[in-house]
């Protein structure tokens, strides 16, 4: 696998990443938990979220992040309006050291669902401000090409809506989004079991990125290695090319010479 | 040194505090205890960079957020 994966790596902003696996550190139980996860997971890429300081956790995450070589990719998360993100990029930018940023922007706290409007206009002024903006947007193949035109790195399509596990709910408009930008489409959100993983990346997703499946499952450490494993299994089938699907069978055994078993009754 | 002055108000991370005057940014992330990787300050809605804490210091009012890393999607 990690042959496979190391001659085949993903490209976002001139970065490569040899795992197609990005994760997400929300809903984890314990920092040893996260840490044997990003273990199993091979990641190379974690989000985290820009929160007051706790003066009882001082800069553990941050540390930990460090520690596995795991790169941050800080998220605005909680965000509902475009100057709200700019600026949380920004403190990000500050403390992280990092031009990346997740960029949310939510517009409805029940069902987080991207705000298109002032996620497109943070994602403009941050793009502007050399940001390498990775939007957390819905399904919508023509709001992805407006974000790649603004200058947005990749695309981070949600397959349902964030912590569901509800899976990939419009696999057909994720095709369609996957044709309709050259930037890199990162699946985020809804992925529930490796299974999701595994049909975002036949789909023709360029990676995949896991937080509340991985975190939250009972055993965390060997969900991400299944769904790292679900990842790799969809690369491959993605680059295989799979065959057309067929409304009838066609035998995959060749009828021609069949030996004839059929005995004639003899004559007493 | 500074004059000692009278302490002044101040909302860090949403709390009223009162503060020595001509407190730094760097002494208010100190004092919680924090070392200077993965924080960052914004002093009234704008980020302070890192290499301004020293010089840059708080006045009565003034709204302060000290932020890191913490577990997120």
């Amino acid at each position: 696998m990690e042959h496979a994966s190391s001659a085949d790596p993903l490209v976002v902003a001139g970065r490569a990443f040899s795992s197609r696996l990005w994760l997400g550190t929300g809903g984890m139980a314990s920092l040893a938990a996260l840490g044997a996860a990003l273990e199993a997971s091979g990641t190379e890429l974690a989000t985290v979220a820009v929160r007051r300081v706790d003066p009882s956790g001082r800069g553990a995450l941050f540390e930990l992040l460090t520690e596995h070589q795991v790169s941050v990719l800080p998220n605005t998360a909680g965000c509902f309006t475009a100057s709200e993100a700019v600026l949380t990029a920004k403190l990000a930018r500050e403390a992280f050291e990092t031009d990346w940023v997740k960029l949310e922007v939510i517009g409805d706290d029940r069902s987080l669902l991207p705000d298109a409007v002032e996620l497109l206009a943070a994602a403009e002024q941050l793009a502007a401000d050399g940001f390498v903006v990775l939007p957390y947007t819905t399904d919508d193949p023509v709001l992805a090409r407006r974000l790649e035109q603004v200058g947005c790195a990749a695309v981070m399509p949600l397959g349902s809506p964030i912590g569901s596990g509800l899976g990939l709910r419009n696999p057909h408009n994720l095709s369609l989004l996957v044709e309709t930008v050259e930037v890199p489409v990162i699946l985020d959100a809804g992925v529930g079991t490796a299974s999701d993983a595994a049909m975002a990346m036949e789909l023709g997703c360029d990676g995949v990125l896991v937080a509340s499946a991985i975190n939250r499952a009972q055993d965390p450490a060997t969900m991400a290695r299944a769904i790292a494993l679900g990842v790799a299994a969809g690369r491959a089938a993605r680059l295989a090319g799979r065959i057309t699907p067929r409304y009838y069978a066609r035998a995959s055994s060749p009828t021609e010479g069949r030996p004839d078993l059929l005995v004639p009754p003899r004559d007493a | 040194m500074r004059p000692s002055k009278d302490p002044v108000p101040i909302v860090l991370n949403g709390e009223e505090r009162l503060v020595a005057a001509g407190t730094s940014l760097e002494e208010l992330v100190a004092a919680l205890g924090l070392g200077r990787r993965g924080v960052a300050v914004a002093l009234d809605g704008e980020v302070i960079p890192r290499s301004s804490w020293e010089h840059c210091t708080v006045r009565a009012g003034a709204r302060v957020e000290i932020v890191s890393a913490a577990a997120g999607g």
